[in-house]
């Protein structure tokens, strides 16, 4: 019994993630530290957490609830003040949030009083200003149309089901070109259909656009069909890179190829074993 | 899908939710198991309403009574029995000269809403005839580089209604100019909100009788050289000052209470401050800076007929100052009427904010 155990049980060690060259890193996170004040001292969420994600690639987050994924994804996007440690996107240092990260919520958060045309417009009209009024309809209206939204230009957000809006979301995310996209549990909130659906269309545009994206995902068959690499993290407090999954599937991917693969069963017991354990 | 705008839609949209019920009733379209719903919409108001006039009806007979028979014990105990019957026939004939004064009777005052109507016609009858007549000498007039004569005869109770209703708008949109601004700025900044707090706080709950007192003691000696007479700016002024706390108050939540993840979208798309606040805060703080222009609205009604009584500006609080003054056999029922006049106004005005509410909300169920 006790071998048995010990076979299955993925490393805890903490091994230093593998260093890329720096002309091939987007995204590089170093002894990333965050620390919440509390009455009884200090809560540390996140310590000496060490990651470096390459250009075009697509990496999601997996860990338990409340380890502090969400927490580290915010302070990528700038909206979350880091307490230690750096963030830099193509060796610079990031200060805030801007538009070089486009975020896409785990709730759509579009403004509902907007059209889905509209809404991805916001952004639009930010990151392109010189651009002429035509042309930026133009983009928004690629990516609405990219995401299966060609009826919809002009129904307001409110009046979209849940996963159509997360759609807007995409293309919103999308249609600013952001150097990083980052998701946070994007489909958390939507059934396993829309989920399906919604994923087809994240990796479709994706595959096109190849913007290196940081997803956290509570979901172990979302985390390996859309990523090359699954992050695992420790349980927090203090949490940290627990190990990392290469999936070495080919890409443009589908559902059915990835499930048919041999490897895919050995990659979700791992990653299955690392989050039982 | 276009949606057609329906007589149902419409009713409903403002609230009038019951009219849909009674054109169902007259077109037959009604069904049975929509008695119940029909009893509840149409059949119980309607008895209530009887029931209301009814109970007034007992009760002013009841107070007539009583002050019939206090007036003939008087007349008994001051002038002796022969006094006291000739009070008794005096009340029982109905003359005008020694009617009990007390709460007139439903009957009473459909009368005096009767005779009111019939003086505005009068009055408007012979306005029109003096601006007939002047026409011709006012051209001259004008010509001559003179101003105009015009109609300075008493205003009807139309009149009033409409001169209480300017001073009511005027108020109002001068409480939304000074509220929604000022709202938006505290709502923004935690420090302008501390710096306004106790203002506000100690502002809101004063009475309007004493907002109408220091306004008037502040334009009073603004409008020192004017000859024009200042009832009607101190008023309208007085109605801003009162009524404008809610609007404020709410406009201040809304725009410190928008959705976080808005906010976040903002500062991930790096939107100026102009654009934050008139492409995401304003929008979304609209639902609850209606719900304070609505409570404004109504308050601003409410306020005004003291104000209007205080400030001699004409309009419905002085009309019934004057009628209670006045003291005349049909000014209690008068003053009954300006009653439900200002009732029902004031209703209607809550309804047209509650309907451009509905209409500018994004969310339709945040309409309160």
């Amino acid at each position: 019994m006790t071998t048995n155990i010990i076979e299955n049980t993925p490393k805890r060690v903490i091994t230093q993630p593998e260093v890329f060259p720096s002309s091939e890193v987007m995204l590089d996170l170093k002894d990333l530290k965050k620390v919440y004040p509390t009455s009884k001292g200090d809560y540390v969420v996140l310590e000496d957490l060490n990651l470096q994600i390459k250009k075009e690639e697509f990496v999601t987050i997996i860990g338990h609830s409340g380890c502090g994924k969400t927490t580290m994804l915010s302070m990528i996007a700038g909206l979350n003040p880091i307490s230690g440690g750096s963030i830099s996107v193509l060796s610079k240092h990031i200060q805030g949030p801007g538009p070089d990260r486009g975020v896409i919520f785990q709730s759509p958060s579009l403004m509902p009083w907007m059209t889905a045309l509209q809404n991805v417009l916001l952004g639009v009209d930010q990151v392109f200003p010189h651009a002429t009024k035509a042309q930026r309809q133009d983009v928004a209206k690629y990516y609405l149309q990219k995401v299966g939204l060609e009826d919809a230009f002009h129904k307001k957000a409110s009046d979209l089901s849940q996963g159509m809006q997360q759609r807007v979301g995409i293309a919103r995310a999308f249609a600013i070109k952001p150097k990083v996209l980052l998701l946070d549990e994007p489909f958390g909130m939507l059934d396993s259909l829309t989920r399906g659906e919604l994923q087809d269309i994240l990796i479709e545009i994706w595959n096109k656009e190849k913007i290196t994206a940081v997803m956290i995902t509570h979901d172990v068959d979302e985390a390996i069909f859309l990523a090359d690499r699954v992050v695992m993290m420790t349980s927090g407090p203090k949490a940290k890179i627990g190990d990392i999954l290469n999936i070495d599937f080919e890409r443009p991917r589908t559902r059915k190829s990835v499930l048919e693969h041999d490897d895919y069963y050995k990659y979700r017991k791992h990653l299955i074993d690392f989050l039982e354990h | 899908m276009k949606q057609s705008i329906t007589l149902e839609k419409v009713s409903k949209f403002m609230g009038f939710g019951f009219l849909t019920t009674l054109k169902d009733l007259f077109t037959g379209k009604l069904e049975k198991e929509d008695f119940v719903k029909f009893l509840r919409k149409v059949v119980v108001p309607l008895a209530s309403i009887l029931l209301f006039i009814g109970l007034w009806q007992l009760g002013s007979r009841a107070l007539y009574e009583r002050e019939a028979n206090y007036k003939i014990q008087t007349a008994l105990v001051d002038q002796g029995p022969e006094a006291a019957e000739a009070m008794r026939t005096c009340i029982a004939s109905g003359d005008i000269s020694c009617q009990p004064n007390t709460l007139p009777s439903p009957g009473q005052v459909w009368d005096s809403y009767q005779s009111l109507i019939r003086d505005h016609n009068i009055i408007r009858a012979d306005k029109a005839a003096f601006i007939e007549k002047t026409a011709a000498l006012n051209e001259k007039r004008i010509a001559a580089g003179k101003d105009p004569i015009t109609y300075t005869g008493r205003p009807s109770f139309i009149d009033q209604i409409v001169m209480s209703l300017k001073t009511v708008f005027a108020g109002f949109l001068l409480a939304l100019i000074i509220a929604i601004p000022i709202g938006i700025f505290i709502g923004l900044s935690p420090t302008l909100k501390s710096a306004f707090n106790w203002f506000i706080q100690i502002f809101k709950p004063v009475s309007p009788v004493v907002w109408y007192l220091l306004v008037f003691m502040i334009v009073k000696t603004i409008l020192i050289d004017s000859t024009e007479d200042s009832s009607f700016i101190i008023s309208f002024i007085s109605v801003g000052f009162c009524s404008m706390w809610a609007t404020l108050v709410n406009t201040a939540m809304g725009v410190a209470s928008v959705d976080k993840d808005y906010i976040n979208v903002a500062k991930v798309l790096k939107l100026g401050p102009m654009q934050k606040v008139f492409k995401v805060i304003l929008p979304s703080s609209l639902p609850l800076i209606f719900t304070g222009l609505k409570i404004t609205l109504s308050v601003a009604w409410m306020v005004l007929i003291a104000i209007e009584l205080l400030a001699q500006s004409p309009g419905l609080g002085l009309f019934v100052w004057e009628e209670f003054q006045n003291g005349a056999n049909d000014s209690n029922s008068k003053i009954i009427v300006a009653m439900f006049v200002i009732g029902i106004i004031g209703f209607l005005l809550d309804r047209i904010m509650l309907t451009i509410q509905n209409w500018v909300s994004f969310n339709k169920s945040d309409a309160i």
